[in-house]
């Protein structure tokens, strides 16, 4: 069995190897898609799921990071694809083989102005239409003169654009048709109750029918990772907490863990065993809050006070210790903002005492009512293929038979001294979707019950120097948030800001899968997959 | 017993004294309006508290607390909100069949309100087809809502519209099977004639499996024809944010929002005159005593008693069931209660026929 090394240059004699945490390859982008397509066919050890597209700005070039990993082997690749030259920067593009490229790549385009050769659709994704200028750059004229506050409202595409290579080499441009004039198009959101925050949906219908829906993000985009580049690293810590609200120690987590590999600093035991608690507790609030909003989408009311009554009492235990109740700004690098409550673990391990009673009453008023059964089976139905091309992660990829926990993958914390279950589900429909969470907050409040009496003693967080300045080099890092598998890459040039850091989260790819989710269905449907699949907006729109 | 007979035609022979007898009409039709009008008003008040105390305590809440004791003052404060509130005027409507909208959905629930015995003597529209005016008078307000959705020039409340046109004139094919089946058991269509024929028992109970099917089949029924969950498919927030009436606002808004309670109270008062013995008193045969205690309860009582029951039962629906999609609310109806009502129209007919029934 050859290594990948050997296969991809046998394949691509250019291609130049570097180590950093994991293999990374640089290729030419002409040789870039042939690798992909190679790479994704693998007998061996297909990589079939793209975790990540980070662009960036070297300076001389442009350029994408893409995340590979092979969901049979595990292993992992980074690839490394240079834009030719800075005016017109284009590369191949690869979302022929990967569904999730789609969104990916508009992103790209959308910040670093990168086009993408044989890519459907070419528009931004978050920012306006009449927006100048590619905001993450390190060039971007910032100037508010360019682009002032526009009081006019964004016209909406009906037509894409799109850059087509022929068969001898040429490229074309062209304009594919979004909607025609005949067809009804609604616009679900922005400001829509099941849209679960300032998401819009363009959705062409036929009657009760849909037929295509096109997503337009970015309503609250933040322009975080612009932020964080001129930000030190214990600044940036702050801005994970506001991007998926719902798991925001998971996401913290996440970028502590990230900064510490890289300063390659081991926290201390009692550090590990308390972000694993409050991770969990994060989790069955944040699967709370989507029973609840789930379960009020599908219109019983009822069951939306009682998931809030329930997490009510996780806000509390958290904010005795952290002093919030939704930004906690708890984890730090190296340890823990503040150290236990001394109330915590009686009132966790209540709560542990009360939350399963409380699921068996839950499904007692919505799992087994025959109208919600039938409005929850065989809707939204996504294979275990289209859901690692689509690259839903979390819940929503394990409803689906994909076997994706980062927490089993690779364990983080004290993931690997607990025992749990990774719930699977085949079906792949809103029912799986809406069980596997259910059943995730049982195996979280199993994990919390095997560690909440014994946590070490010890301190509960390391000291720091003042300022923080990472090595050189690339850097990811994977952490199991509520909704998938949230991702930290940073990439860093020995100084005290990050050159690049990206928020890699699992949101954008839920919105994503949502237009072949949902078509042929009713617009009833369109509500209980987009509940299902329980994005939440500022995830999305960082 | 009370007979409210005996100061109605007080009234009405003091102003004929008095008065030629258009005059004295003329006077009796004011006085009725004024009082119907009244009792609408109030009773949707009533209404818009009950249930809000009610799916309050489904929810573990307390409801309305601040506005008056126990918060009974909150429905009246929020009247007047909504009666000093603007009406917009929008822009790109068709202006005539908008603002007409709300006012054919009232009248029509109105008129539907206007036929339902109170109590003993207290009847306004009573006449030998009484149910049959009921029937028709009620399917305006279809049109009242297809209209609002079609002027309101826009996407979201025309699909609601349609959505409530299909889904009104499919349930009123049941519910004018499940009223039939018990005109056919009753013999007499006038609405009087009914709460009289069931002087020695509910039809609930004489009429054997077939009232009592009907009765189920009225009840799903009505609670679709209300648009209240879990059939509340034209107004539903989570999917059409509102539905036909997103453009209303101010009174005419708070037209739809009434009617909806009224008619709420509408079809548990048709469910309690055509099934529980509209204001007649509890009577079991042979139980002389028992049945003269009852009859010390005022008629007026018995029937709101039996009204608050059905509406308590609707309301414990919709607070306690997720909403219906539209393919599987329609084939529920043409699929499983239409032909249900039919065989059980059927097997009701032989009941009648071969006097098998008490």
């Amino acid at each position: 069995m050859a290594t990948i090394q050997e296969k991809i240059s046998a394949l691509v004699p250019e291609a130049t190897f570097s180590e950093s945490g994991q293999l990374y390859v640089t290729v030419p982008d002409a040789q870039w898609h042939k690798l992909a397509k190679a790479l994704h066919d693998d007998k061996e050890s297909p990589y079939d799921y793209l975790i990540a597209i980070v662009g960036a700005d070297w300076g001389e070039t442009l350029g994408c990071v893409y995340y590979l990993e092979s969901t049979s082997t595990a292993q992992r690749l980074a690839v490394i694809v240079q834009t030719a030259d800075r005016e017109k920067p284009m590369l191949h593009s690869v979302c022929d083989l990967w569904q999730s490229a789609n969104l990916y790549e508009r992103e790209v385009y959308d910040f670093y102005g990168i086009v993408f050769i044989n890519h459907p659709d070419m528009r931004r994704l978050f920012l306006r239409k009449d927006w100048v200028g590619y905001p993450l750059r390190k060039d971007y004229n910032a100037d508010p003169a360019l682009n002032p506050i526009r009081l006019e409202n964004e016209e909406s595409y009906d037509t894409s654009y799109s850059v087509v290579e022929k068969e001898d080499g040429t490229l074309e441009e062209q304009r594919p048709v979004i909607f025609t004039p005949e067809q009804y198009v609604v616009n679900i959101g922005p400001q829509h109750p099941a849209t679960h925050g300032v998401l819009r949906l363009r959705t062409s219908l036929d009657g009760e029918i849909v037929t295509k829906i096109d997503p337009y993000c970015g309503y609250i985009h933040r322009g975080i990772e612009k932020l964080c580049e001129s930000l030190t690293y214990p600044q940036t810590l702050h801005f994970t907490d506001r991007l998926d609200y719902l798991s925001a120690m998971q996401n913290r987590h996440a970028l502590c863990l990230c900064i510490e590999d890289a300063l390659q600093i081991e926290v201390p035991e009692r550090v590990k065993y308390i972000r694993t608690i409050m991770d969990e507790l994060m989790r069955i609030s944040s699967h709370l809050l989507f029973w609840a909003t789930f379960c009020m989408d599908l219109g019983g009311t009822t069951a939306f006070f009682y998931g809030f009554r329930d997490r009510e009492m996780i806000l509390d235990i958290l904010e005795e210790t952290t002093g919030a109740r939704m930004s906690f700004n708890y984890n730090t690098i190296g340890g823990v903002m503040a150290d236990l409550h001394p109330d915590f673990q009686r009132k966790v391990k209540e709560f542990c005492r009360y939350m399963p009673g409380s699921l068996k009453e839950y499904h007692e008023l919505f799992t087994g009512n025959v109208i919600a059964q039938q409005r929850m089976k065989g809707v939204g139905v996504v294979s275990r293929e289209k859901a690692i091309s689509h690259a839903l992660t979390g819940p929503s990829g394990r409803a689906s038979g994909w076997a994706c926990d980062v927490r089993k993958r690779m364990p983080y914390g004290v993931y690997d001294k607990v025992e749990f279950n990774e719930v699977l589900r085949t079906e792949g429909d809103v029912f799986a979707r809406y069980m596997v969470r259910l059943d995730e907050i049982l195996e979280s409040i199993k994990i919390i019950e095997q560690l909440i009496d014994n946590i070490p003693e010890g301190d509960y967080a390391l000291k720091m120097k003042p300022i923080i300045k990472l090595p050189e080099g690339r850097y990811f890092r994977q952490v199991e948030a509520s909704r998938g598998a949230f991702g930290v890459y940073i990439e860093s040039r020995g100084e005290k800001y990050p050159y690049r850091l990206k928020f890699n989260t699992p949101g954008l790819m839920l919105v994503g899968s949502l237009d072949e989710l949902t078509r042929g269905g009713k617009i009833a449907d369109l509500i209980a997959i987009g509940g299902s699949l329980d994005y939440v907006v500022p995830d999305i729109d960082r | 017993m009370y007979d409210f007979s005996i100061i109605t035609s007080w009234i009405d022979s003091f102003l004929r004294q008095y008065l030629p007898e258009w005059g004295a009409l003329l006077i009796e039709f004011v006085l009725i309006g004024v009082a119907l009008l009244l009792l609408y008003a109030l009773i949707a008040l009533f209404l818009i508290y009950f249930e809000r105390k009610v799916c309050a305590f489904f929810q573990c809440r307390l409801g309305p607390n601040r506005v008056g004791p126990y918060g009974v003052i909150q429905s009246v404060a929020d009247m007047f909100k909504m009666l000093i509130k603007e009406l917009i005027r929008l822009n790109h409507v068709d202006q005539f069949l908008f603002n007409l909208a709300p006012y054919l959905v009232i009248t029509a629930s109105m008129l539907a309100f206007g036929c339902l015995p109170f109590g003993r003597g207290l009847q306004v529209l009573d006449f030998n087809i009484g149910i049959f005016f009921l029937i028709a008078a009620s399917s305006i307000g279809i049109l009242g809502i297809l209209l609002a959705g079609w002027s309101s020039n826009n996407k979201f409340t025309l699909v609601g519209a349609i959505r409530s046109g299909a889904q009104m004139i499919s349930y009123e094919l049941s519910i004018g099977l499940s009223i039939i089946t018990i005109v056919t058991l009753a013999g007499t269509m006038s609405i009087s004639g009914i709460v009289e024929a069931q002087q020695n028992g509910w039809f609930i109970f004489t009429g054997h499996i077939p009232a009592i099917v009907a009765f189920l089949i009225y009840l799903v029924a009505g609670t679709a024809e209300t648009n209240r969950g879990p059939f509340d498919l034209p107004e539903a927030e989570s999917e059409l944010t509102a539905g036909y009436h997103t453009e209303y606002s101010g009174m005419h808004f708070g037209f739809f929002y009434l009617a909806e309670y009224l008619n709420l109270f509408i079809v548990s008062g048709v469910a309690t005159t055509l099934f529980l013995g509209g204001w007649m008193p509890l009577h079991i045969p042979g139980w002389e005593a028992f049945n003269n205690v009852m009859d010390y309860i005022p008629s007026i009582i018995w029937f709101f008693g039996k009204c608050v029951v059905i509406m308590w039962v609707i309301i414990w629906f919709k607070w306690t069931f997720p909403r219906l999609r539209i393919d599987q609310l329609l084939k529920l109806e043409w699929k499983y209660l239409l032909p249900l009502s039919l065989v059980n129209l059927a097997v009701m007919s032989i009941l009648v026929v071969l006097g098998w029934h008490f």
